[in-house]
């Protein structure tokens, strides 16, 4: 269970734990065959062609040369493996680009430079400045006399702000030589994936004397694939090495995601299977009943009086291998290609690019872009996906004085803070140094601020801006600049904020006069209820809820005078806590209680999160497009009303209703639960918008013990609201609405919307500031959530669009080859001769009908500006309008009614002593080619030059292709296509074919088109003719972000809020646009700090 | 697909200092392409363009289904069914037996001529209801042997008609051995009429599918007698009967050329045809049928095309002018706005 890792021991360790080795491999040389076969032929379709290739090889079933199937499934093996080995050869260059770099470790008391993966559990590792961390180590020194060293973990969990890590205290001042003969034992936990836990203990053995075990947290390791940073040099052993890493653990394969389409192009391709079946049965019994009534009076077949006994099934599984051809073997590899192109799209899209970060939009997920076009339910986290996650201080309220609520007042708080008001100094000291922000000076001399969380950095700044400049963090040493002085406090222990908790508090003590305080600020629910006996909390909890209604974050700061010997016996007990193996954090978070009461209440601050840009508008045009949004944040109840209200989430009265499903017990949350339902019953008919609030301990009743009527009320809801759910929760509400049969699509931006996002259809990441955590997760990841509308509607569209039909187109194809197969067997005796031969059949799937429609990934049926104008049209995609039974249903009857066109027509024009059987072929086979050219250009919305090459170049080649192989006389169509080519009846035979084939489709299609226009036909009438309807759209056309770049402050701003509000303090960079109201508010508005504008670029670097 | 990064290629994600340049490199380079943009044609269907395609087809379509037919009445075909009347009355019950005996098979067929015929004219004969395109029967054959006399043994193909008394067949396969074997005499005002029956098979057939050194060997020396024998020392390239009948027909009834006569024949001439019906069709009923016909431009007498031609340009004629009644009756304007009731709740379930 664990491992016991002895420091500098280099020997032992060898056999036990693995070398440094990275392997992101899934294919060694020799494993790579049978592996990878093995996966392809897991897959049924693979399977049911292997078993196709392998009955041809009986000749005395096979119709056709087994070339025909086994070429074919050779080339799509061939490239399915060639594409996993390329992507596992370039796994297996940056392993090796990893594995071979060169790092400082110590080998037998000398630093050694080695390559990495050399490294065994056990060795020390010595880093510099900026160093990539190869392995897990647990550090034992470095270059800061605290032994403090700064790392940056982005590629672990995205967060982009610096952590600091610390020595454990043993190795607390150890020399720098010592360091490499230290000799010691750490019992560690085996690797598991938790990166944010590490409980170990450490003993160093003589002469480095400690008796005491020492122990070891996550803040004493640096983690593999984190980078060093701010700290000169840092060293660390080993303990995890290889794929045993944190990092390595938690590598996993997510499991493949398989869309509504793919699951409706099995269903039809299950469909076709059956009638294929169901046709080789038939064809069999007639095939046997016609070889012993007329085919022995044949006396030129000569069949024997006896057979052998597999006799009767030799027809049947001639057919079947006739008919085989019915399930295009080539339409895995064509849409796996379109589906890689689709992707390629989104990642090339140039107005999905964030401009401010420069991050393009990407889908990691290549496979399932079809989904996004038939997404019904939106669930979306909000802090940091529907808002910016920049947070703004606006408002507070000091011992009962409001600030910022009208103009002027940022004047009257920086009057009262220079005016040594006691309490507003000691709410601004709070705001200060109550965190765990890093004040980093550039060399410019301006402060940087690393936050954890942005919260921390709009008050850090904010009392920056209050003239309480927290300037410095030496060690233990807080400096805070305060009216030109300087204030020093040390710090005595931080008491971390967790989501249990909902606060954080400091220990500090007061350098000048020697007092201990406890500094607090979190949830109002986790500070007012802990104030001291006396005080009254009322008025707080009025501001709070007040401060909610606003849409506004509130956090309570409160402070505590700490007697000396109170601290000293509750930091023992902390201590303790803090070195416990078992449930250490929740050991924590009961000792932190005990120092966290009697708290005075200092006051409130309000802090803005403001919405991202065009979010109102993108969710309208979403829900215009019969898109259902569920809003789930872990945020408060009020605050998440008023953003769902400023983002047209939810319609204010008398337009919509709010429903609020609330309670503390079981009876209380049902009978609300069924008051909402009975209402939403009601109302369902009426043009309003209802929508439900539920909060998360109503809503773990209400999935626990309500769940039928909860789903009823999903499925009844097009909005909801889920305030104080957990993330856990979230994804319990993705997979209820999953269960309903519902395409879901949940968009966050968080380490806690990870788990909805990989639970849902689709999961869409926010590469934001809460880290690349959800966006790695996720199956996009696009960089502002107005992008959102763009990936669903033109991409999640046009990929619907496309990949409808291609698949169908595809099974068309294959179809009417097979539909003339089987008619040719009816005039050949029911014997199953292939009416085509081989080189023809293989060449037809892969080569002569692929590449037209493969160009069809251009195709757009409308233009993008047409769709968002009229978001509605996609609901053709999301009820699966173009790809159905229905549909498909059409593409089969094209089949048979193209089928019987081109074998009736070449029957009849080469009959008699024209009806040779290579030349009847070829014209067939000429007359399904011409076909297919005017089908693909009749369903063809938009011609691109591609396109037009595609299909007619498709045409000239097929020509050119079979002249060629008519110039080789062993093949056995010698001279064929030549001889054809020059007989007029050849060409007047072609275009009958063409003619008589598409004549009806095109009649059928244009009075379709005319007299009973889809939505989709009336809008692209509409686009052509230019007619009055594109200005009937009225929705803005979304402003390029091209322009944007050039210009940040011409954005059309979203419309003007409901409550008005200013800035209390401008520290953003976004404060410029927002304070276009009237009456410029604030004086040091125009003199915006150094401090505020390094801010800005500071996000920027970000 | 979306596995962690390895820490191999955190460096790009991670690093402050690898930003900036990410920044560039990750951006897309823009292109019409990438961006989804090339220029497009959208046509659409406007009734215009509808009835003027239609329009265009029929306009197409008549007149050449008109030259079709008239082409195929140009050409003259003499048929003569005579697998019946070629049985002697007191076989007419027994006709297999008949083909099987021994007896005399010779027959003589008189055919007037009812137009004038223009030289060449084609001798075919038509059989119906014969399968050549049977899977049994269309397979049994062996390339490789026809085209070289080295690979005169490979028969493994040619099952059942592979070897007789254990030496290979040469040619092999049931389509050889069932070659055809009536004879046709023609005589004109009692003077022989002379049937060209060289270069009646294909040119590219002669040179390089069937071999000049391949000679006949073993062949209908089994117990069963197919058809025709061939001269054994006549090479494969020559015998040019058997190399017509070894391209095989796709359909059941077909015809296969006999030969040709080189001289134009005149209305009300009379040819009297002396022929040997020595095949066997009345085993499974089928017809035999001697054909001459002359030839056009499109081929032999078939007026499927032009029938065809003439149909389908009606159709579009017709089509066209309802088209364009429908829409000056009921006329639609197109992309009219007021299709568009986006009022229903299209999300609705």
């Amino acid at each position: 269970m664990k491992r016991y890792v002895y420091i500098n021991e280099n020997e032992s360790s060898h056999e036990l734990y693995c070398d440094n080795r990275i392997s992101n491999r899934k294919y060694t040389v020799l494993n790579f065959l049978p592996k990878n076969l093995w996966e392809q032929f897991s897959r049924f379709m693979n399977q049911y062609f292997l078993l196709i290739a392998c009955l041809q090889l009986w000749s005395l079933i096979t119709p056709v040369n087994p070339a025909s199937t086994w070429g074919p499934l050779i080339f799509i093996f061939a490239v399915s493996a060639s594409k996993e080995a390329w992507d596992d050869y370039n796994r297996y260059l940056s392993d090796k680009k990893a594995n071979e770099k060169l790092v400082w470790v110590v080998r037998q008391g000398i630093r050694k430079h080695i390559q990495a993966q050399d490294i065994h559990v056990g060795n020390i590792v010595w880093l510099r400045e900026n160093d990539e961390v190869p392995c897990d180590l647990v550090l034992i020194g470095t270059s800061d006399p605290q032994g403090l060293c700064y790392v940056e973990t982005s590629a672990l969990d995205g967060e982009t702000d610096l952590k600091t890590r610390g020595i454990p205290a043993t190795c607390m001042g150890i020399d720098f030589e010592l360091l490499h003969k230290i000799k010691g034992v750490i019992e560690c936990p085996n690797p598991d994936k938790d990166i944010r836990r590490f409980d170990a203990n450490l003993r160093l053995f003589p002469p480095f004397i400690d008796n005491d075990v020492c122990p070891l947290t996550i803040k004493n390791t640096i983690l593999q694939s984190c980078y060093l940073r701010n700290t000169e040099w840092a060293c660390g052993v080993a303990v995890h090495t290889g794929n045993e890493t944190k990092l390595g653990m938690s590598r996993g394969i997510p499991e493949p995601k398989l869309t509504a389409m793919d699951a409706m192009i099995d269903k039809l391709t299950g469909a076709i299977f059956v009638f294929q079946i169901v046709v080789v049965m038939v064809l069999g019994i007639a095939g046997n009943v016609w070889k012993d009534t007329e085919a022995r009076k044949q006396w030129y077949v000569l069949y024997p009086l006896e057979g052998p006994w597999y006799e009767l099934l030799v027809i049947p599984l001639r057919f079947e291998l006739l008919c085989s051809i019915m399930i295009p073997i080539s339409i895995k590899v064509s849409l796996d290609l379109v589906k890689s192109l689709y992707a390629k799209f989104i990642d090339w899209d140039s107005e999905m690019i964030d401009y401010e970060t420069g991050i393009p939009s990407h889908a990691t997920n290549t496979a399932i872009s079809e989904d996004l076009g038939q997404v019904e339910y939106i669930m979306t986290d909000k802090t940091g996906t529907l808002t910016e996650n920049r947070m703004i201080f606006r408002r507070c309220c000091i011992n009962g004085v409001f600030y910022g609520n009208e103009s002027g007042d940022a004047l009257k708080l920086l009057n009262a803070v220079a005016g040594s008001s006691p309490d507003v100094i000691q709410f601004v000291t709070v705001m200060a140094i109550c965190n765990t922000v890093i004040p980093i000076k550039s060399k410019t001399g301006a402060i940087l601020y690393k936050a954890q969380s942005q919260d921390e950095d709009a008050l850090v700044n904010a009392a920056a801006q209050l003239h309480m400049v927290y300037a410095n963090k030496n060690a233990n040493i807080l400096e805070i600049r305060f009216n030109g002085s300087i204030i020093k406090y040390e710090l005595l222990e931080i008491l971390e904020f967790t989501s249990d908790r909902k606060r954080m508090s400091v220990v500090v003590k007061d350098c000048q006069n020697g007092k201990i305080l406890l500094l607090s600020k979190g949830a109002d629910e986790a500070i007012l209820p802990y104030a001291y006996d006396g005080q009254q909390t009322r008025t707080f909890i009025e501001v709070v809820e007040q401060y909610a209604q606003l849409g506004l974050r509130t956090l309570c700061l409160a402070w505590r005078e700490l007697k000396e010997d109170e601290y000293q016996e509750w930091s023992l007990m902390f201590k303790e806590a803090s070195s416990t193996l078992v449930d250490r954090e929740w050991r924590i978070a009961e000792v932190c209680q005990r120092l966290e009461h009697e708290f005075e209440v200092l006051g409130v601050t309000a802090i803005e999160d403001c919405l991202q840009d065009g979010v109102p508008e993108t969710i309208e045009t979403l829900r215009k497009a019969g898109i259902n949004f569920w809003m789930l944040t872990g945020d408060k109840q009020n605050t998440a009303i008023q953003i769902a209200l400023s983002c047209n989430f939810i319609s204010p009265e008398p337009k919509g209703q709010l429903l609020l499903i609330d309670g503390k017990t079981e009876d209380e949350v049902c009978r609300s639960l069924e008051r909402v339902l009975l209402t939403m019953r009601i109302t369902s008919s009426e043009p309003k918008d209802v929508a439900f609030v539920v909060d998360g301990w109503a809503l773990e009743i209400a999935l626990k013990h309500y769940r039928k009527a909860f789903t009823e009320l999903a499925i009844l809801s097009r909005t909801a609201i889920c305030c104080r759910v957990t993330p856990s929760q979230k994804a319990q509400l993705v997979e209820l609405l999953k269960s309903c049969d519902y395409r879901t699509l949940a968009i966050g931006d968080g380490g806690n919307d990870v788990r909805m996002i990989q639970q849902a259809d689709i999961g869409v990441g926010i590469s934001g500031r809460e880290g690349l955590q959800a966006a790695r997760a996720a199956d996009y990841s696009i960089g502002k959530f107005r992008f959102l509308k763009r990936l669903i509607l033109v991409h999640g569209r046009y990929s619907y669009n496309r990949t409808a039909f291609l698949s169908q187109y595809s099974f068309y194809k294959s179809l009417v080859i097979c539909f003339i197969q089987i008619f040719f067997s009816f005039i050949s005796g029911v014997s199953g001769t292939s009416l085509f031969n081989s080189v023809s059949l293989m060449a037809y799937n892969v080569f002569y009908t692929s590449v037209p429609v493969l160009v069809s990934v251009l195709d757009k049926d409308l233009s993008e500006g047409t769709v968002m104008q009229h978001p509605q049209i996609l609901f053709y995609c999301q009820a699966g309008r173009l790809l159905n039974p229905s549909t498909f249903a059409g593409w089969f009857g094209r089949s048979l009614f193209h089928a019987i066109i081109v074998f009736v027509i070449t029957i009849h024009a080469y009959a008699y002593e024209k009806s040779e059987m290579e030349e009847l072929s070829m014209v067939a086979l000429s007359g399904c080619i011409w076909l297919q050219a005017f089908v693909v250009a009749l369903e063809t919305n938009s011609f691109t030059v591609l396109q037009h090459l595609a299909i007619w170049g498709n045409l000239v080649a097929f020509y050119v292709i079979n002249w060629i192989i008519s110039a080789i006389p062993a093949s056995g169509m010698y001279t064929i296509m030549f001889r054809l080519c020059r007989q007029p009846s050849y060409w007047i035979t072609m275009f009958l074919i063409v003619a008589a084939g598409m004549g009806p489709v095109l009649a059928l299609k244009y009075l379709r088109y005319t007299y009973r226009p889809s939505k989709i036909n009336t809008l692209q009438q509409a686009e052509r003719m230019g007619g009055p309807i594109l200005t009937l759209g009225n929705i803005e056309p979304q402003p390029r972000s091209i322009e944007k770049e050039v210009s940040p402050l011409s954005i059309t701003q979203p419309k003007s809020r409901s409550p008005v509000y200013e800035p209390l303090l401008s520290d953003s960079p976004n404060s410029s646009r927002r304070s276009l109201g009237p009456g410029t508010p604030f004086d040091f508005f125009q003199l915006q700090s150094r401090l505020s504008s390094n801010y800005s670029r500071n996000c920027k670097d970000n | 697909m979306s596995s962690y990064t390895p820490s191999s290629s955190a460096g790009g994600v991670g690093s402050a200092d690898s930003a900036a340049p990410r920044r560039n490199s990750k951006r897309p380079k823009y292109s019409k392409f990438t961006q989804q943009e090339l220029p497009a044609c959208k046509p659409i269907l406007t009734p215009r363009w509808v009835i003027s395609a239609f329009m265009l087809v029929s306009i197409v379509f008549i007149p050449i289904g008109v030259v079709s037919l008239l082409a195929s009445r140009d050409v003259v075909e003499i048929i003569d069914r005579y697998e019946t009347e070629c049985v002697p009355q007191n076989f007419r019950n027994n006709r297999v037996s008949f083909i099987q005996s021994d007896a005399n098979k010779t027959c003589t067929r008189r055919l007037t001529v009812t137009k004038h015929m223009k030289q060449p004219i084609y001798v075919y004969y038509q059989l119906d209801n014969f399968y050549q395109n049977h899977r049994r029967y269309v397979k049994s054959r062996s390339d490789s042997q026809l085209r070289d006399n080295s690979s005169w043994n490979d028969v493994s193909s040619c099952k059942p008609e592979d070897d007789s008394n254990g030496l290979p067949i040469v040619p092999c396969g049931l389509i050889a051995w069932s070659l055809f074997n009536d004879t046709y005499n023609f005589s004109l005002n009692n003077q022989q009429l002379a049937v060209n029956k060289r270069e009646i098979s294909w040119k590219s057939d002669r040179d390089h599918k069937f071999g000049n050194d391949v000679l006949p060997r073993n062949f209908q020396n089994g117990t069963l007698k197919g058809g025709k024998s061939l001269d054994p020392t006549v090479p494969l390239s020559q015998q040019e009967d058997l190399i017509v009948w070894m391209r095989t027909a796709a359909l059941p009834t077909f015809r296969k050329l006999y030969g040709k006569i080189e001289r134009d024949l005149q209305p009300n001439e009379v040819i009297h045809v002396t022929l040997e019906n020595n095949y066997n069709t009345y085993s499974f009923n089928g017809k035999k049928k001697l054909v001459l016909s002359t030839t056009s431009w499109l081929g032999g007498k078939n007026d499927f095309l032009g029938i065809a031609y003439l149909t389908i340009g009606g159709l579009c004629f017709f089509l066209a002018l309802s088209f364009t009644v429908v829409y000056l009756v009921k006329p639609r304007r197109l992309g009219d706005p007021s299709y568009l009731s986006w009022n229903r709740n299209p999300g609705g379930h």
